[in-house]
């Protein structure tokens, strides 16, 4: 257990040192300089030079890399090369709203998935089932940006019932708050839900193939009582795992919708970060997206022991 | 064991509950606050990446603050004329190389400070020692500025200039308060009708008004320039009332949603935005003129702009604009004559060669370059398109090391002729006679420079330095209430004072 659990931290470290490597590495090789990009298009050879040396891009890579990981460290995440103005508070404002973003993406996944899943491997030979079964077909097919110009067609431009885009903090206007969320988090929820779905219908129809739930069967349980009280936690191993990796699809699908729905969260940060070639500000963005990821699938890690007590047996 | 289950799943749940209680960013939605009925949400493409033009350039800080926030001694009015703005009246000396401005009494920054004349010579000093942006050199020709009362000032240059009153009108001239610069990028303090409220950064800029404003106050006591990156979802903006203006149309094929339907008024004029398509003119294939004029006559200009932006804009053959005092209809010069542009290509040799059209990645340039491929390819050349991620990628390599045949780009600043055809420039235009009809035109009085401007545009049409696709059309869609917008946008500055509701 124990072993496990330190086993995994070391993995976490290792792939933050490494990522962290890999991240600086692309920024340095991007195409561009950011000084020049700052002056605009006359300017003069000797003051993208100077502005670059005020910058700190004149040093050697390995000392760029080395102060910016230190920061990092710190808690210093550094000043934009564009605005002038500290990268912490503008990364971790956009944070805020991309999670409210991914969060209500993630419960209306769940949401939609786990009781369509589930019917539809109960009644994976009836026609509702596969009704079902084609319905979230489509929806893995529906990339959520386009899921978010469609909602936008209907729901706002058509019938007038939402915004079409916008964002307000829940502290400001609560109402208009979950108005500008509803669509964008049902552009991430359907598309996500639809592909957890598929993962969720197998891992029932797994289940109901297993002996134990023929013998609560045999004792008269009727099918659903018999998945509630002994399948849905074999089930929710193998969703977990998927749970885990989605919400890495989930943040990055939040960049796109946050485009198309004009909220200002970290994926338009990135955005713009990048035309600007603020690099400092897309190094510590991506950072923090790295981390984020790692952490889910640490915990999705521990979590599947958790769940599962045959795994905790094995890694004695 | 039990246990070990118990704690994750409260670390789970834990971590859920920090995730839900996150209260989000920090940002309005225009319409909401109060006082709506006087307030006005804009809708813009390009977001500033900071709020000081002095040191970062962009048309997007200009647009925003230029004659709103920050205010010039002189401004051009509609026509183009140069008209008082925080200079009353100006006389120029015989020579003209002294210019004396009578500033206005009552003007008052909005840190409470009053403007004066010594304000202005700070501003003026203050372009060469601290500005960074390559614009500053406008600013190389003054030899000394002075207060000689706070009302009045003197500016004397090393040689005449007509340009230097010019670029007065620009953000070049913005008059800045000596105790006012500590914080240009976050915290702008100029004398103008509005004066800067909030930044949300990624969605706003919120400007109030100014009520110790000098001149006329403005009609909205609050505007909000909305930022949009998508040109659709700035449509949809307008469409459900987000926004009561889009200040730049950026796809003119989805005009139709808006001209027919009488909610909404749609303005249509000019601007400085020459598409060009540039010629690498370093390159050998392009050291004979023939070849050249071939490019300028395969290409079948009416054709082109009504594929790559829905018939809006104007054509024009140089680099004016109308709405410059020496503008002159140059589309005659190369007319489109695809035999004679084939056989100009076999006489210089050019037919077959292979040119790289290096394009930005921006909407107007990636679909005009198809059409540019396929009308060249038509007359016997070869043309490969490379797209280049704009900003920064197109800059470096086509802009800065001019490694191109031919690229297309708008240049958008006012009276760029010069600045364009020279051969510091990525067109590496060389042509001794075109700076001297230039140096002519600033050095001498009105009517000479107006005569020697238009043998300047004459001159590099006539050498097909580059080719001019079309003039970017200036195109407004608003509320049909809403008064006061530009017709033409020839100046930096979006200007919000006139704006009105009726």
């Amino acid at each position: 257990m124990i072993v496990r659990l330190i086993e995994r931290t070391a993995v976490l470290l290792v792939s933050l040192a490494v990522s962290s490597v890999l991240v600086f590495a692309f920024m340095a090789v991007l195409p561009g300089d950011p000084a020049r990009v700052a002056l605009g298009v006359n300017a003069s050879d000797q003051t993208v030079a100077e502005l670059r040396r005020q910058f700190g891009l004149d040093r050697p890579l390995p000392t760029q890399y080395v102060d910016w990981l230190g920061g990092l460290l710190r808690g210093d995440f550094g000043t934009s090369y564009v605005s002038k103005a500290a990268i912490g508070p503008q990364v971790f404002d956009r944070l805020q709203v991309t999670l409210w973003l991914v969060v209500a993406g993630m419960v209306i996944a769940l949401l939609v998935a786990a009781p369509a899943g589930t019917v539809m491997a109960a009644r994976h030979r009836k026609v509702s089932g596969l009704a079902l079964s084609a319905v979230s077909q489509l929806g893995v097919a529906v990339p959520a940006f386009l899921a978010g110009i469609l909602l936008i067609m209907l729901f706002a431009v058509k019938l007038g019932w939402l915004p079409a885009n916008g964002w307000t903090p829940p502290a400001q206007d609560p109402a208009m708050f979950l108005k500008q969320l509803i669509l964008p988090a049902l552009s991430l929820g359907l598309v996500q839900g639809a592909v957890l779905t598929r993962y969720v219908r197998s891992a029932v129809l797994d289940v109901l193939r297993e002996d134990y739930l023929r013998t609560a069967r045999a004792k008269g349980l009727r099918p659903f009582p018999a998945l509630w009280r002994h399948g849905i936690r074999n089930a929710a191993v193998p969703v977990v795992t998927v749970l885990g990796l989605q919400l890495a699809t989930l943040l990055i699908g939040a960049v796109v919708v946050e485009r198309v729905f004009v909220i200002p969260g970290l994926g338009s940060l990135l955005l713009d970060g990048v035309s600007n070639r603020d690099l400092l500000l897309v190094q510590d963005v991506v950072m923090v997206l790295v981390v984020a990821v790692l952490v889910v699938n640490f915990v999705v890690d521990l979590l599947y022991v958790a769940l599962d007590p045959r795994l905790r047996v094995g890694s004695r | 064991m039990k246990s070990y289950a118990r704690a994750v799943a409260l670390v789970a749940s834990a971590a859920l509950l920090v995730l839900t209680a996150c209260s989000a960013g920090s940002s309005t939605t225009p319409g909401s606050s109060p006082g709506a009925s006087q307030s006005l949400s804009i809708g813009l493409v390009a977001e500033p990446a900071s709020l000081d033009f002095t040191t970062t350039d962009g048309a997007a800080i200009p647009q925003a603050l230029l004659g709103n926030v920050y205010e010039t001694l002189v401004k051009q009015d509609d026509s183009g004329k140069i008209v008082p703005s925080l200079a009353k009246s100006w006389t120029t000396s015989p020579d003209r190389k002294t210019y004396t401005f009578d500033l206005v009494d009552n003007a008052k920054f909005t840190n409470d400070k009053p403007f004066t004349a010594a304000d202005a010579v700070f501003s003026i000093n203050r372009v060469k020692t601290a500005w960074t942006i390559s614009l500053k050199s406008a600013m190389d020709v003054v030899q000394e500025a002075k207060a000689l009362s706070p009302t009045q000032l003197q500016v004397t240059l090393s040689k005449p200039s007509n340009d230097w009153l010019f670029r007065m009108t620009t953000r070049i001239g913005a008059m800045f308060s000596e105790s006012g610069v500590s914080a240009l990028a976050t915290d702008p303090i100029g004398t103008g009708p509005f004066k800067f409220s909030k930044w949300n950064r990624g969605d706003s800029i919120v400007l109030q008004r100014n009520d110790n404003y000098w001149g006329s106050k403005p009609f909205f006591n609050q505007i909000t320039l909305k930022y949009f990156k998508d040109p659709t979802a700035l449509n949809n903006a307008l469409l459900t009332g987000t926004i009561n203006v889009i200040g730049a149309v950026q796809a003119p094929e989805a005009l139709k949603q808006f001209t027919s339907n009488s909610k909404y008024q749609v303005i249509e004029g000019t601007t400085n935005g020459e598409v060009l398509l540039s010629f690498n003119n370093s390159k050998p294939v392009f050291s004979d003129i023939r070849t050249r004029q071939a490019i300028r006559q395969a290409i079948d200009h009416k054709a082109l702009l009504d594929t790559c932006f829905a018939g809006r804009g104007k054509l024009i053959g140089s680099m004016v604009p109308p709405t410059d005092p020496w503008y002159e209809d140059l589309t005659g010069i190369d007319p489109y004559d695809p035999a004679k542009a084939k056989s100009l290509l076999q006489a210089s040799g050019a037919a077959g060669k292979t040119l790289r059209l290096r394009l930005p990645t921006l909407p107007y340039a990636t679909s005009c370059g198809q059409v540019v491929k396929s009308q060249l390819e038509q007359v016997g050349l070869k043309v490969q398109i490379d797209q280049l991620e704009f900003p920064a990628a197109w800059l470096t390599t086509v802009f800065k090391n001019a490694d191109y045949d031919m690229s297309i780009i708008a240049h958008v600043e006012p009276r760029d002729l010069g600045a364009v055809f020279k051969p510091t420039y990525y067109t590496r235009y060389d042509d001794p006679t075109l700076q001297q009809d230039l140096a002519a035109a600033d050095a001498g009085d009105e009517a000479a420079q107006v005569d020697n401007m238009k043998k300047a545009a004459r001159r590099i049409s006539e050498q097909a330095a580059a080719d001019w696709l079309f003039l970017l059309p200036n195109l407004i869609v608003a509320d049909k209430n809403v008064t006061g917008l530009p017709q033409n946008a020839i100046t930096e500055s979006f200007d919000l004072s006139r704006l009105a509701r009726s």
